[in-house]
């Protein structure tokens, strides 16, 4: 089983925490991935937003080495990643004339339809069905689970999921022993790429999901996107200014709470490099 | 032959695209009929920074049927254009299925060539470009270097100064850049492509 890995800036720095628990869950079950070698940044929100023909040839130099490397399917855990390779992959498959383009300018073919997992199609594909089985500390927490924009939108392209209400990360959580809680933020956005320049409106949107999962009751959000972690962790000072008051949840990947169930160390699993401390 | 018969359509609309207006030149360019809204508003209740834009997306929308180039130079330096986070709600919502976030792509991009970028707005063009550069340059973002690079863009030298020492000690902001083996197709991709 040759199961490629793209990781993606975010978690080569910032976000290095969802690679560590990504690879360490994997590896828990046995399984070890082939990262892409020499690959490049996806582009992200600053190439489709001033370049749309870069924002396309970005993505193509990634899948066409996957290609070159003998690589079938790729695990993408960053849903910023995610969403850019497939909205690219189904660009060019979508227009001849850009793919013959993007081959031409990469020197590469682009032949292949390199199928692109996001982390929870990459668990329920590989791991869902011996989670049970290994779970050794039951998950028993009251949890929201946090979609964002990127892994279901734009759903005609991505097919993944349920639009407005995905179920998912709540049916792996509840796999795990989670109470997963209805809310109304399963798919608003966080503020996004906005985290640098317009700090103050990604604390306003965010301050508004960490509010709710509070109200609700949550012990605990989970995420499968580097960006949503970040903007409702990392920029939680600015969201407790915003909210005028001090907020006490910890956003945690999908991969850190499978692991902690299954028995995969704190260590491991990089739960010390989360700001806001969980006191699971 | 529905291709074809495509092509033949695209011709006839570059033609006339003077006569037209812009209308038509959004067209070519996003698949985007702006002419398709019927002003239901979806959009506008379900983007996540409307309350921030000066000009909401139905408001855009609405605006551009005119075909009016007033108009049409308004929304071209509007912070709404800046603001849109592609979070791609009013595509998923509009009952036209018109792509809003892909019209916002095109703006952008027009703005920036006709040198009408909203000036509240610069910032965000700054970071887009600080982004690009650091991705030009290593092939992957280097987030030391892309804040730096954002801060002499912007003279906005406090930003994250509160967290990055905190990042900075979890071990989430390495200092030496990644950068990738294979520069000559990175250069040859930024080269080519055309904005």
């Amino acid at each position: 089983m040759n199961i490629g890995f793209y990781p993606g800036c975010s978690l080569k720095g910032t976000s290095s925490e969802y690679a560590q628990s990504t690879i360490a869950l994997a590896k828990a079950f046995d399984i070890h991935f082939t990262e892409i070698e020499d690959w490049n940044c996806c582009g992200a929100t600053a190439a489709h937003s001033l370049n749309g023909e870069l924002a396309a040839a970005l993505p193509a130099r990634i899948l066409a080495l996957a290609e070159k490397q003998g690589l079938n399917e790729i695990v993408v855990p960053c849903a910023a990643c995610y969403n850019r390779l497939s909205v690219a992959q189904h660009e060019w498959n979508e227009d001849p004339a850009l793919k013959s383009r993007l081959s031409e300018i990469l020197g590469m073919p682009l032949n292949k339809k390199c199928e692109i997992l996001n982390a929870m199609q990459f668990i329920e594909k590989y791991i869902a069905d011996k989670i049970t089985e290994k779970v050794v500390n039951p998950f028993d927490h009251q949890v929201v689970c946090y979609y964002g924009c990127l892994l279901v939108r734009p759903h005609g392209i991505l097919q993944f999921d349920r639009l407005e209400d995905p179920q998912s990360m709540d049916e792996l959580m509840r796999q795990i022993g989670a109470k997963t809680l209805d809310w109304g933020f399963k798919t608003e956005c966080c503020g996004a790429g906005l985290s640098v320049s317009r700090t103050d409106t990604v604390a306003k949107l965010s301050g508004r999901i960490v509010q709710d999962a509070e109200d609700r009751g949550a012990e605990a959000i989970i995420v499968a996107c580097p960006m949503c972690q970040s903007n409702l962790d990392m920029r939680r000072s600015h969201i407790d200014s915003y909210l005028g008051k001090k907020t006490k949840i910890p956003v945690l990947y999908i991969t850190q709470a499978i692991g902690l169930a299954v028995g995969v160390s704190k260590e491991e699993l990089g739960l010390k490099k989360l700001f806001v401390t969980p006191a699971l | 032959m529905v291709i074809l018969s495509l092509t033949i359509n695209d011709i006839f609309e570059k033609i006339n695209m003077e006569k037209k207006g812009y209308i038509s030149e959004i067209r070519l360019n996003t698949h985007v009929n702006v002419n398709r809204c019927y002003q239901c508003g979806k959009c506008s209740a379900g983007c996540a920074v409307s309350e921030e834009m000066d000009y909401t997306p139905s408001r855009v929308m609405r605006m551009l049927q005119t075909n009016d180039t007033e108009n049409y130079r308004k929304i071209l330096s509007s912070e709404s254009i800046w603001l849109c986070v592609s979070c791609q709600n009013c595509l998923t919502r509009c009952p036209m299925e018109i792509d809003i976030p892909q019209l916002m792509d095109f703006l952008r991009e027009k703005a920036i060539q006709e040198k009408t970028v909203n000036k509240k707005s610069k910032n965000i063009l700054s970071f887009h470009r600080a982004f690009l550069d650091s991705v030009k340059y290593t092939g992957r973002l280097y987030e030391i270097g892309l804040v730096a690079d954002y801060k002499t863009r912007t003279f906005d030298i406090f930003q994250d100064m509160d967290v990055a020492p905190k990042m900075f000690a979890k071990g989430k902001l390495p200092i030496i850049p990644e950068v990738i083996k294979d520069k000559k197709q990175m250069d040859a991709i930024f080269k080519n492509t055309k904005q």
